[in-house]
């Protein structure tokens, strides 16, 4: 008897068990159905420092567009190329070119730049510094100069804060400054937010930081005696910035092809990129292409 | 005739609903075993990649010290050793319980043999109130007051196990205290009372008599607070520092396992080594709490066989 119930039990789980898969298998291709129509659902998966310029733009879509839902995730450029790559969302945002990470065949997906972050270093206001030079910066950075007198500032040990590794900051940051050496071993914070308090609280810390999220409780550094300004990025005088793509796998169609017009259209670029402290990808006088190389537009 | 006879050879309403009863138990007994094993092959799977997969020594993941899996060393090895990171994450849990520990049994025994009405006036609010805020608001707290106040007294960043340990400890607290609460009321009423008949003061039942039969509950009690602190990421990631560096001492940034996989999970491609050397992470992070369960049961037999004899 009691047997009996235990093998009607298993056989009632398997049953649950297909009806459950069963279920996810309609609800995927159902979803995949809607996608190709105009009214559909989009997902956008990856980047934190795009999130909240998709995020407003999405909303700002949807008011004329009723028909299309936007989901707007973060999860990181990782995270945001690799689940475009599986097709299992529409659009995969990412601070860097798909090419440059590991694991990610670039071929296969098309990229949409959406606007242009400069980063700028970050110091903590008490030590005395508020230029230094390419070279000084790469070698704080490389951990070869430690204390602040080195470079006219106060007697004060410096304390290097770094960006997650893989993160696209980061990248973006060392492919500008470090030139293919590697960073002293240190702090990682993984977000602005987090940095500029770090940078704002700890004597003698260096970081970097986008500029939208530098503010007067941090000194903003200039390298070579370039300010750290949107203008100096649109002529690459400022050299550290990087595009803000949005990936998507082929191809982008209907309600994508629609929301990626309107990511580039004026009420976008004009309106909504300088607002959220992003530079305009139509501004720009000169551009960048996977591998570091910069050109006249 | 028929009738009665069918009516009596059948199940009754009551049998039924038995059977039915019985059926959604199974179902969802079943369901959770398919989900732990699910979870189990994942992160295993996941996790062992990186043996299997991208051929790193074991041995070398687990005691050596450079973790930079995106690149390689000079024989075309990735640089994965999680040792500062298993350090790390050892001595904020073992500091975190060491501290906790005489707080907690103090609370409880106040709570418990001193003034019980008070305590449950007072204490119990107080303790159900610190398990329920939240690991990022302690976390912040830890950033905005911890940080800088090791950073005056010691100098530093501030950022290390000293600040990790200092929020763990108020994290940890609540789980051992109330842990402990139970192990001493479980403590027979019969036991403290011989104590006092044979002239005991209550310092002495306390220390000689209660404390001691309660051992195997107050070691399963640190050991839970242990699990807590070892698994705990975002509040210890916010005060760490999330240096992937050996702790030199306890106010040096450093980064525990969970710390780093937080920071990085986002930034790593399904599939790639980075991406696998993190799951073998999360691996040993499923060992361990294996290990404190098994440690947990195996203390809670000892205990019953110490009260049975």
């Amino acid at each position: 008897m009691k047997k009996k119930n235990i093998i009607s039990a298993i056989l009632l789980f398997g049953a649950f068990i297909a009806v459950l898969t069963g279920c996810s298998n309609n609800s995927k291709s159902s979803s995949s159905s809607s996608d190709s129509s105009a009214s559909g659902k989009i997902t956008a998966v990856g980047s934190t420092a795009l999130q909240p310029l998709v995020e407003k733009a999405a909303s700002n879509f949807q008011k004329d567009n009723s028909k299309i839902s936007i989901t707007v995730q973060g999860g990181g450029s990782g995270t945001g190329l690799s689940q475009v790559q599986d097709g299992s969302v529409a659009l995969g945002n990412s601070d860097i070119f798909a090419e440059s990470k590991d694991g990610i065949d670039a071929k296969k997906l098309v990229d949409h730049k959406v606007a242009v972050v400069g980063m700028a270093p970050v110091v903590n206001k008490e030590t005395g510094v508020k230029n230094l030079t390419m070279d000084q910066l790469k070698k704080i950075f490389t951990g070869k100069i430690t204390n602040w007198k080195d470079v006219g500032g106060k007697d004060q040990e410096i304390t290097v804060v770094n960006r997650a590794e893989g993160s696209g900051t980061r990248a973006t940051f060392e492919d500008a400054v470090l030139g293919g050496d590697k960073a002293v071993k240190s702090q990682e914070q993984d977000s602005n937010g987090t940095v500029q308090k770090i940078v704002e609280s700890t004597p003698g810390a260096i970081s970097y930081l986008a500029f939208s999220y530098i503010n007067d409780k941090v000194q903003a550094v200039s390298i070579n005696d370039v300010k750290p300004t949107d203008t100096n990025v649109e002529t690459n005088d400022w050299p550290i910035w990087s595009y803000e793509h949005m990936y998507t796998k082929g191809e982008a169609k209907d309600a994508t092809a629609k929301f990626l017009k309107y990511m580039d259209s004026s009420a976008v670029q004009k309106g909504l990129v300088g607002k959220m402290g992003y530079i305009s990808i139509h501004d720009m006088k000169v551009q960048k292409d996977a591998k570091g190389t910069v050109s006249n537009k | 005739m028929d009738e009665i006879q069918r009516k009596l050879q059948q199940n009754s309403k009551a049998t039924r609903e038995d059977h039915l009863g019985r059926t959604i138990c199974y179902i969802c007994i079943g369901l959770i075993i398919a989900l732990v094993t699910c979870i189990l092959y994942f992160i295993a799977s996941k996790g062992i990649a990186t043996f299997t997969k991208d051929h790193v020594n074991v041995w070398q993941f687990l005691t050596t010290s450079n973790w930079e899996p995106t690149s390689m060393d000079s024989k075309g090895r990735p640089m994965v050793g999680a040792l500062p990171m298993i350090v790390t994450s050892f001595s904020v849990t073992l500091l975190a319980a060491l501290v906790a520990t005489p707080f907690a049994i103090g609370v409880a025994i106040f709570m418990t043999e001193i003034s019980a009405k008070r305590g449950a006036k007072l204490l119990q609010p107080v303790i159900e109130l610190l398990v329920g805020i939240p690991s990022v608001v302690y976390g912040f707290i830890g950033l905005s007051l911890i940080v800088p106040f090791i950073r005056h007294i010691f100098g530093g960043t501030g950022f290390g196990i000293l600040s990790g340990t200092l929020v763990l400890f108020v994290m940890v607290l609540p789980t051992i205290t109330s842990l402990t609460v139970d192990s001493l009321k479980a403590v027979p009423m019969h036991y403290r009372q011989a104590s006092l008949a044979l002239g005991a003061t209550r310092w002495q039942t306390i220390y000689k008599v209660i404390l001691r039969s309660a051992t195997p509950g107050i070691l399963t009690a640190i050991i839970f607070g242990m699990a807590r602190a070892f698994g705990e990421a975002l509040a210890v990631q916010m005060v760490i520092g999330n240096a992937i560096l050996m702790p030199k001492n306890l106010v040096s940034p450093a980064s525990t396992l969970t710390s780093k996989l937080t920071t990085d999970i986002g930034n790593t491609v399904m599939g790639t080594l980075p991406n696998d050397a993190l799951w073998s992470l999360a691996l040993i992070l499923l060992l361990m709490s294996l290990f404190f369960n098994m440690l947990v049961r195996f203390i809670g037999k000892r205990g019953n066989i110490k009260n049975a004899s």
